[in-house]
């Protein structure tokens, strides 16, 4: 066999040693040099491609140098002041005086923690019913008009969403469960709000991409519509339901605009719902205006751990997903 | 192909290598631009050049509109105003990378030793306000601060209804919280559940929608919305704060170096201080020292 190819391959050598060159481009190079190969081929076209292929470079650079700039400076803005209060002491001491030099944010971290569970406690179960109800049992025509419902929800700017919070939430709960109403309660509402798009879309896309072949199946074996959709449906959806959870737990991490408004902002660990929290995005948009020397620099640290965090986030994300495709294989 | 890839990656450096002179030829035009303010001081009368002025944002608004008059009376010169805090406003000044800091807090003792000369420029006072709803119209000093101490919880411990009490504060490193922990606290800690809001706007905001709720603004800021306190006996006004009967006020300080000698940032200090700068600042809702 492998005599066989090597001799086809020496005729053509023979044959056309410029065609052989091109060719063996071709199969090394990438899709751009590939595009420039046959680009080559008609030198009229050449100038202004080149162009528009030297503006998508400068983009892709203009992007990831970004990137760099942004990390390289909150790291080395950050970095210095969690070495010198220590890693632990600055993650885990509840004191948070910076103008009298105390830099703990232990408070803001579990309150960022304490806020996003609380919001996916109501809004996971509530986001999957939802889903399995708009792609399963809902007629077409109104899991159409749901999922535009939806999409709007997920248009409406955040600062609308705590404005919200503050005008309608807030003084309901002070007049009908006490308390000042600026809660961890009103924050998990306003935020739970806020990552059901994001729970209910991607579910949704899972269950809709289970092949329908196992749904026929398990209906002809005679199980019923619920029995199909909590014993098969389900399990087999659920890499793309971790995904919608993680990805909304990445998004309630990441919210500050509403949370500030509606959460009260105390330095404090909460002893109920009722009481007030800061989160740590929450701590930088507050402080950021008047900070100064290690102040600021404990803000950019607050930075740089919810940096590392989301980090951790995505790479969970890689994982579920990697976890997923090789459960869909077997 | 081999000097393609080469080529490719040279191209890629040089891009790298260009915006990262970019950013640094920002960040150096600032310093270079700065032995230039007040120094093109040709004729006599005639000012030319640029200053910068920086810190307390409480400062910021009031600087901003008497920089503004300043320079329509002075065509060749620009102030740039900038915000920042008192902290940054001192620290600005010190390096001389501002021309004039701003602060609304009396200087600490190591800021005293750094050589500068404080211009105090105006008063602003603190004003405790309330729900319009609410019964007390007056406090003691004490009992302001024990309730920002969490000692006293219910508006009833002090004649008022049988609530709890909302306390509302501003956020660490604000200068209204500064002159606030330093004239009322006697410096010891803010109740650490107190309701904290990053703005005077939205601590008035807050008061004026929880009936159960306290906290402090600007004198300036105080409107309808809310019900300012007197304190000792005293109503939170004007000629109260300057004849020094109310307790809770702080000045707006603008500092220079006592070694340099900037004409424009000196002129413009003076134009604050004249009647016209004054008025100015008393029409915008600080306390003029006239």
């Amino acid at each position: 066999m492998n005599g066989i190819i090597e001799g086809k391959i020496t005729a053509v050598k023979q044959h056309n040693n410029r065609e052989e060159k091109s060719q063996i481009l071709q199969a090394k190079a990438g899709r751009w040099e590939r595009i420039l190969v046959i680009l080559r081929k008609s030198k009229a076209r050449f100038i202004p491609e080149i162009l528009v292929e030297k503006l998508l470079m400068l983009s892709a650079v203009v992007s990831i140098m970004a990137l760099l700039l942004i990390s390289v400076f909150i790291f080395s803005r950050g970095v210095p002041l969690i070495a010198s209060v220590g890693l632990g002491d600055f993650l885990f001491s509840l004191e948070w005086k910076p103008i009298q030099g105390k830099f703990g944010i232990g408070a803001m971290f579990v309150g960022s923690l304490l806020l996003t569970s609380a919001s996916l406690a109501w809004a996971v179960p509530l986001g999957l019913l939802t889903a399995i109800f708009m792609a399963e049992i809902a007629p077409p025509p109104v899991g159409r008009i749901m999922t535009r419902m939806v999409s709007l929800l997920a248009g409406i700017p955040s600062v609308v969403y705590g404005f919200f919070g503050l005008v309608i939430i807030v003084p309901l709960i002070r007049n009908y469960l006490g308390g000042t109403g600026m809660s961890v309660l009103a924050g998990a509402i306003i935020l739970g709000i806020m990552i059901l798009p994001t729970i209910i879309n991607i579910s949704r896309d899972a269950i809709q991409a289970v092949p329908l072949v196992y749904k026929e199946s398990s209906l002809a074996l005679g199980a019923s519509h619920y029995q199909t959709i909590g014993r098969l449906i389900l399990p087999a959806a659920s890499s793309g339901i971790i995904t919608a959870v993680v990805l909304a737990m990445g998004r309630a991490i990441g919210e500050t605009m509403a949370v500030v408004m509606v959460t009260g902002n105390a330095a404090i660990i909460p002893d109920s719902l009722l009481a007030p929290l800061r989160t740590m995005t929450s701590n930088i948009v507050l402080e950021m205006g008047y900070a100064a020397g290690d102040h600021q620099a404990a803000l950019f640290a607050t930075g740089a751990i919810l940096f590392i965090f989301i980090l951790l986030l995505n790479l969970l994300l890689n994982f579920i997903r990697r976890a997923g495709k090789r459960y869909a294989g077997n | 192909m081999y000097s393609e890839k080469l080529r490719r990656v040279g191209s890629f450096i040089i891009l790298g290598l260009l915006l990262l002179a970019l950013v640094f030829t920002s960040a150096c035009s600032k310093n270079l631009s700065e032995p230039e303010s007040g120094v093109k001081n040709g004729g006599n009368d005639e000012l030319q050049g640029s200053i910068t002025i920086a810190g307390s944002t409480s400062v910021q608004p009031f600087t901003e509109v008497l920089a503004e008059e300043f320079q329509s009376k002075n065509p060749g010169v620009k102030i740039n105003v900038q915000g920042g805090g008192s902290s940054q406003g001192i620290e600005t000044a010190i390096s001389g990378a501002a021309d004039i800091g701003a602060s609304s807090r009396e200087l600490k003792d190591e800021e005293k030793k750094a050589g500068l000369k404080e211009t105090t420029i105006a008063l602003d006072a603190i004003a405790i306000v309330v729900h319009p709803s609410n019964r007390l119209g007056e406090l003691k000093m004490e009992d302001v601060r024990n309730i920002y101490l969490g000692n006293i919880a219910n508006w009833k411990e002090l004649g008022g209804a049988d609530a709890p009490i909302s306390i509302v504060c501003r956020e660490e490193g604000s200068g209204t919280r500064g002159a606030f922990e330093e004239i009322v606290m006697n410096k010891q800690d803010i109740f650490a559940k107190s309701l904290i809001q990053n703005s005077t706007g939205a601590v008035r905001t807050t008061v004026a929608g929880d009936k159960n709720a306290i906290g402090f603004i600007s004198l300036a800021a105080v409107n309808q919305d809310v019900k300012a306190l007197k304190i000792d006996g005293v109503l939170p006004a004007v000629d109260n704060v300057k004849n020094g009967s109310y307790k809770i006020s702080r000045p707006f300080i603008y500092l220079t170096r006592t070694a340099s000698d900037n004409k424009i940032a000196d002129s413009f200090i003076e134009f604050v201080l004249s009647d016209e700068g004054q008025n100015i600042l008393g029409n915008e809702g600080a306390i003029s020292i006239k």
